[in-house]
């Protein structure tokens, strides 16, 4: 079955560059109808291949998962080999990291993406500064992730190194995993923020000034309400983003058998401690040699890609309203 | 078709407006190193209306962005000489923009209703300067939207988004919403441009009844506009001023060659 598969996929990937091939020189050639059913076929076979990918993905996440999904998944915390449990202690704190991770982001993102796209053209030293801050910005939109939990792990968990030592917690923490998190988010917020904000009309800003008003009334009462469809957008999608990601809660909020979440502002809501969390619970259950434990990381997996895939469409829903108003 | 030189020199001429409630005094502009304006003496009648015309480029948005500082939002852009607003020069340093503008209100080419509802359109000005009863509130918004004649067709909805007006109401939104915060100078920049031919008509008719207590100074392309709503025009060409008289003076017997050459369409 899998060999077959494997053949398939082969096969397509050669149509497509024959296809490519033949579109490419048979234009030259005087064979236009040729070239032309050739690139038809090489945008199609691109298609193909990539939704075929995409469906393979999610067909075996509910052919595995969907059967494992019970109340024990939402009731119960990770079980220790050859027990029942769930996974309940790994999605609140999964929900926690992220809440956390995309308040920080919230705040820095808008606050960046404001600076950027207002003030940043100010004079020639702002220029350069916000053009530096904008190419880093951009570095860190692709960033290795792991790369990030490594730096938070120098930062917050690691004890002894000097200076650093001053603000490390010195422990696995999920305060630490959040904030890795929001390491990966900001930069989607920063970057859809001032898209947005430079899609404004000059205008509409100079309207607001023009009553009066000072350039950040303007920009908190006007602009960003204008703003405010795409900017809903970049912290959705930032949030898709980081909710599954596996490496920067590695070395930061590692796991955690026990649901230690709580109420408490003073005890940090429970996040001053490991915190267990989904990916990280995939990541050693899908290696397990315990066939529940397997079962339960194929559940994980269904939840997040769900998540994912619910946002993905929350997303297009908000999206299609802004422009139907 | 061939390109008009500049010439060594421009003759001028231009009408001293005594008592104007706006006026400039050898107004240079600049943005960055490149000169726009050449010294501007220019006078604005108390409630009246005031029409600046010309080839684009020719400095007219220029000068009606200088008389509310609206350039100081870009840095490299600036004005020297003086701008006075009741005798008072608004070029000094001290000048509180915020104040300035509140007075001298401005009505852009495109309309920009914000994104909320239409009263809140109305009342966002209001709100920043005033601190007004609920009731006295109601009262500035509806006197504003009477004023500029869409009363009548927002007042049933007043809590529906600005956005979803035409392109004519949202413009007379937008006069609205500058008048409501009771400016003593109203500047308009070809605030009918986009606008279709009976929505132009009915916001003519507005500027009209507006300069009762506002004193208005309009840019227009359109020279029939400008007979039509103006007591005083204005003819500017490459920075300058070329020619300042009452409207039916400048159209009907104008002095300087050039303001001939325009308003008979031989160039511009």
């Amino acid at each position: 079955m899998i060999a077959l598969l494997g053949i398939a996929f082969i096969a397509l990937i050669a149509v497509i560059i024959a296809a490519g091939l033949i579109s490419t020189f048979g234009g030259s050639l005087g064979l236009r109808k040729v070239a032309n059913i050739g690139f038809v076929v090489f945008c199609v076979g691109g298609a193909v291949l990539a939704l075929s990918a995409l469906a393979a993905i999610l067909a075996s996440l509910l052919a595995n998962g969907f059967g494992g999904i019970n109340l024990a998944v939402f009731t119960q915390d990770t079980p220790a080999p050859g027990s029942t449990g769930g996974l309940r202690n790994a999605i609140l704190g999964s929900i926690a990291m992220c809440l956390e991770g995309m308040v920080i982001a919230i705040f820095v993102g808008i606050a960046a993406g404001t600076w950027l796209a207002e003030y940043a053209d100010r004079n020639n030293y702002t220029k350069t500064y916000g053009s530096i801050v904008r190419f880093v910005n951009d570095v860190l939109l692709s960033a290795p992730s792991i790369l990030v939990g490594l730096f938070i792990y120098t930062v917050l968990v690691a004890k002894g190194i000097p200076v650093l030592s001053v603000v490390s917690l010195g422990h696995f923490s999920g305060i630490a995993g959040g904030v890795a998190l929001s390491l990966l988010a900001v930069p989607v917020v920063t970057r859809t923020t001032e898209d947005v904000l430079r899609l404004q009309s000059r205008q509409l800003r100079e309207s607001g000034v023009a009553l009066g008003a000072p350039l950040w009334v303007t920009i908190r009462a006007i602009l960003w309400k204008a703003a405010q469809g795409g900017m809903i957008t970049g912290v959705l999608l930032a949030f898709a983003r980081i909710s599954g990601e596996t490496a920067p809660l590695l070395f930061t909020a590692l796991n955690n058998q026990f649901n230690g979440l709580n109420f408490k502002i003073e005890d940090a809501f429970g996040l001053n401690a490991p915190t267990a969390n989904i990916p990280v619970v995939i990541f050693n259950f899908a290696l397990s040699a315990y066939d529940d434990w397997r079962r339960l990381a194929w559940v994980g997996s269904l939840l997040i890609a769900a998540a994912v895939l619910g946002i993905n469409i929350l997303v297009r829903v908000l999206s299609a309203e802004q422009k139907r108003s | 078709m061939n390109a008009p030189t500049t010439p060594e020199t421009y003759e001028s001429f231009t009408e001293e407006v005594p008592d104007a409630k706006l006026e400039t005094k050898g107004l240079d502009f600049f943005y960055g190193k490149n000169q726009s304006l050449y010294g501007i003496n220019i006078g604005f009648k108390r409630n009246a209306v005031t029409a600046l015309i010309g080839p684009s480029g020719c400095g007219k948005s220029t000068l009606l962005r200088a008389l509310n500082r609206i350039y100081a939002l870009y840095p490299g852009q600036r004005a020297e000489g003086q701008i006075l607003l009741d005798n008072q020069n608004i070029l000094d340093r001290g000048q509180d923009l915020g104040q300035l503008r509140a007075k001298v209100g401005m009505v852009f080419q495109q309309p920009t209703p914000f994104p909320m509802s239409i009263y809140d359109n109305v009342a966002f000005g209001v709100r920043l300067y005033e601190k007004l009863s609920k009731a006295d509130l109601n009262n500035r918004v509806e006197e504003s939207l009477r004023r500029a004649a869409l009363w009548t067709e927002v007042k049933d909805k007043l809590q529906s988004s600005g956005l979803g007006l035409s392109g004519g109401q949202q413009q007379r939104l937008c006069v609205a919403r500058g008048i409501a915060v009771r400016p003593a100078v109203l500047l308009l920049d070809e605030p009918a441009s986009a606008l279709d031919p009976i929505s132009t008509a009915k916001l003519e008719e507005t500027i009209v009844e507006l300069k009762a207590d506002i004193t208005i100074v309009i840019v227009t392309h359109n020279l029939q506009q400008a007979a039509r709503i103006s007591d005083n025009a204005a003819f500017m060409y490459l920075g300058r001023l070329i020619e300042f008289a009452k409207t039916e003076r400048l159209f009907d017997n104008p002095r300087a060659s050039r303001t001939a050459d325009y308003i008979t369409g031989r160039f511009g």
